[in-house]
Parts: C-alpha cells; sequence; structure tokens
C-alpha cells in the first residue's frame, strides 16, 4: 500500500523537526497533497491514524489535508488550465506539448507545536 | 494549555528525507564501487527474462548479485537463481507498492552488497510510486513492452523523466500490437531527452548485445573514479 510508506516518511520527517526544536508533542499537522499526486486522501487518513499511535511525538496530533489543484500549462500557446478538467489536451489550442506545473506534490506544510 | 502553543514551518516535501538516504547510499556505493541498478515497469513487462539475459552475459566480467522485491512471493528470486546461478535474494516489502532508500539498504546489507561488482534490483512491478522514491540507485532503468502500447511515457510522465535508460522489450512480437516504434522513441523524448533507448527480445535475443555493451560501459565508468 504506497500511503501507508509515504505516511511513514512524513511522520519520519516530523519526528526529527519536532525533536530538533525540544517539542513536547505535535498538536496539529499541514499537509498539502496535489489533485493528481498519487495519494488518496481517505487512504492516507487511515494509515495516519493507524501510524500516529506508533509515534512519539504525534499520538494526539490532527491531520489537516490541503488539497491543491492541478494546473498544467500548454507550451504552444501559454495557456494555463485545470489538468483534472481537460488532462494533456490543451483546451484553447487543442496541444499536447503541454506539461504539469503543479498538482503532483505531498508537501510538509506546518506544524503546530507545544 | 494553549500559551506555549508555537507553529512550525516545514516547507518541505514529504520525500524529502527519503532523497536524502537515498544520496548517501549512492554516495556509499560510489566508495565500495558497488554499481546498483533500479529496474523498474509494469507488471509483465519483462524485468525478471530482461535481467536474466543481461546477466548471464555480465556474470563472467563481473560479481553479480540481484534483488528482487515482490510484495508477496519468491517466484523471481529463484528463478533468476535457477536460470543465472547468481547470488539472488526475496527483498519483503510488507505489502508496499514500491521500494524506498531505507528498503534497499536494509536488502544490500542482507546480500552483502560490497562485495559485488553489480547488484540488479527489481522494483515492485509498477510505473506509478516507484517514480517518487529514489532508492539510491545508480542507474534507473524503465522497461517497456510493445505489448503495453507507445503512449505510456504520455501517461506515466515522472518515471520517464527520472529513468537514464528505457529497455523496449518483446520486440518479436511487436506485430501482434498496434505499437508504433518511432511514436514511442517521440513519447519517450518528450519527457526525457538524454535517456538511452534500447529495443530487445530476451525470446530471439535480438538487441542483448547492445544492452551488454551499454552496461558494461556503466558499470566500468563508475568504478573508474
Ligand atoms: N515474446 C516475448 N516474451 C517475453 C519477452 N520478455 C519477457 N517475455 C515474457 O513475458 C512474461 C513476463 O516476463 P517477466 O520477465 O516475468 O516480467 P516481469 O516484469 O519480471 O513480471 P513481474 O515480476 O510479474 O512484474 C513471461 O511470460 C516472459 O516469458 C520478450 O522479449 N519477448
Ligand atoms: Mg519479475
Ligand atoms: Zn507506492
Ligand atoms: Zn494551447
Amino acid at each position: 500500500m504506497h500511503e501507508l510508506g509515504v505516511v511513514s516518511h512524513v511522520i519520519k520527517e516530523v519526528e526529527t523537526v519536532a525533536k530538533e526544536n525540544n517539542v513536547q508533542k505535535v498538536i496539529s499537522l499541514t499537509l498539502e497533497v496535489g489533485e493528481v499526486s498519487t495519494i488518496v486522501p481517505e487512504l492516507f487518513k487511515d494509515c495516519f491514524e493507524w501510524s500516529k499511535k506508533r509515534t512519539e511525538l504525534m499520538q494526539e496530533c490532527e491531520l489537516n489535508l490541503v488539497i491543491l489543484a492541478a494546473v498544467t500549462y500548454c507550451k504552444d500557446c501559454g495557456e494555463t488550465y485545470s489538468t483534472t478538467k481537460h488532462g494533456k489536451t490543451c483546451p484553447k489550442c487543442g496541444s499536447k506539448n503541454t506539461y504539469l506545473i503543479t498538482g503532483s506534490e505531498v508537501t510538509i506544510k506546518d506544524i503546530q507545536v507545544e | 494549555m494553549g500559551n506555549n502553543v508555537r507553529t512550525i514551518l516545514l516547507e518541505k516535501s514529504a520525500f524529502a528525507d527519503n532523497d536524502a538516504e537515498a544520496d548517501a547510499l549512492r554516495e556509499k556505493l560510489k566508495k565500495e564501487g558497488v554499481f546498483l541498478v533500479n529496474v523498474m515497469s509494469s507488471p509483465g513487462a519483462g524485468k525478471t527474462s530482461t535481467l536474466t539475459s543481461l546477466i548471464n552475459r555480465l556474470k563472467s566480467s563481473y560479481k553479480v548479485a540481484v534483488m528482487e522485491a515482490d510484495i508477496d512471493s519468491d517466484v523471481d528470486a529463484r528463478s533468476i537463481a535457477k536460470n543465472t546461478g547468481v547470488e539472488s535474494i526475496q527483498l519483503h516489502t510488507g505489502g508496499m507498492c514500491h521500494l524506498d532508500a531505507y528498503m534497499t539498504e536494509t536488502g544490500l546489507d542482507a546480500v552483502d552488497g560490497k562485495s559485488f561488482d553489480v547488484v540488479f534490483l527489481e522494483n515492485v512491478g509498477n510505473l506509478v510510486c516507484p517514480a517518487e522514491f529514489d532508492t539510491g540507485a545508480c542507474l534507473d532503468v524503465v522497461i517497456l513492452s510493445t505489448s503495453e502500447g507507445d503512449d505510456k511515457p504520455l501517461k506515466y510522465p515522472l518515471i520517464f523523466e527520472k529513468c537514464d535508460l528505457v529497455v523496449i522489450s518483446k520486440i518479436d512480437a511487436v506485430k501482434f500490437f498496434t505499437f508504433d516504434f518511432d511514436k514511442c522513441v517521440e513519447n519517450i523524448r518528450m519527457r526525457n531527452p538524454n535517456a538511452t533507448i534500447i529495443a530487445i527480445s530476451n525470446r530471439t535475443g535480438e538487441g542483448i548485445d547492445a544492452l551488454t555493451t551499454y552496461f558494461t560501459n556503466m558499470i566500468n565508468k563508475w568504478k573508474e573514479n
């Protein structure tokens, strides 16, 4: 299962930062997830709930998942458009010479700590 | 509660720690002179068959080992051992659909990686998430079989962007499928102008010479400096 692997990387990262900052506990975590990333939000939440019980500082940590819209850029006409609506084909000029600008990332934004 | 609550900004990719571990592993492999190859593809594209063809050519010149990352079986590890005679182990991915640098390093320790010239890692069959997790390999290979269609580089851009070599496999069977070779090369180039592309057949042996030469050069270059 993919989400569990990503969750374990996120937890490792957060716990490292928390320890560096002499944190007692992590209250919440905000994670930005691109619309076309490989993460399924519901699965991710389940994996997070399961995994946090096995951590030192994140036992009570609340997870805020922010979904980030995916945007594609057309190299031929310069249009930017919604990836999930139109895919690889530019809705303005029909070109397939396009690439994803945002939407595939999984970013740890911030944590609230005590 | 409340008065000593504060926010720490991270603004960091979830894959950052894995990337750092992977870089550290690559550096270690460089020092030890071990060439680690990460082989990725869809299920059944020909990872095990291609490794078998290649290893049978390389094994007289190099000490080779194989790590097989199957979700739940050891079929491939046994097949490699039987058909090439080289050391092969099964990595337990614990149901995970990809390998990360930590799992790879654990596998290398188990096989005593530093006593080999080349270690091949057969990643889990899937074109999506192995692309996101750098294993620490010195060379990333994607195998694309003619039965999958020439449009795969468009559908799975990341894995084609990140690889060093694309092997087009099962070219003996190309007539049975709608696979346009030039179109496929063009689609790969759109994602990755620098990747080497080699077409092979594990059935007829076509292209295996070119593949062997490519690997010989890459291994020697890695061990040189
Ligand atoms: N005709 C033809 N068949 C091939 C070729 N390479 C592999 N095959 C066949 O394709 C099937 C799958 O090959 P494998 O090498 O097991 O593929 P794999 O990618 O390791 O498969 P998984 O580990 O299950 O993901 C087998 O039946 C092979 O005999 C080839 O070049 N030509
Ligand atoms: Mg296999
Ligand atoms: Zn995965
Ligand atoms: Zn356009």
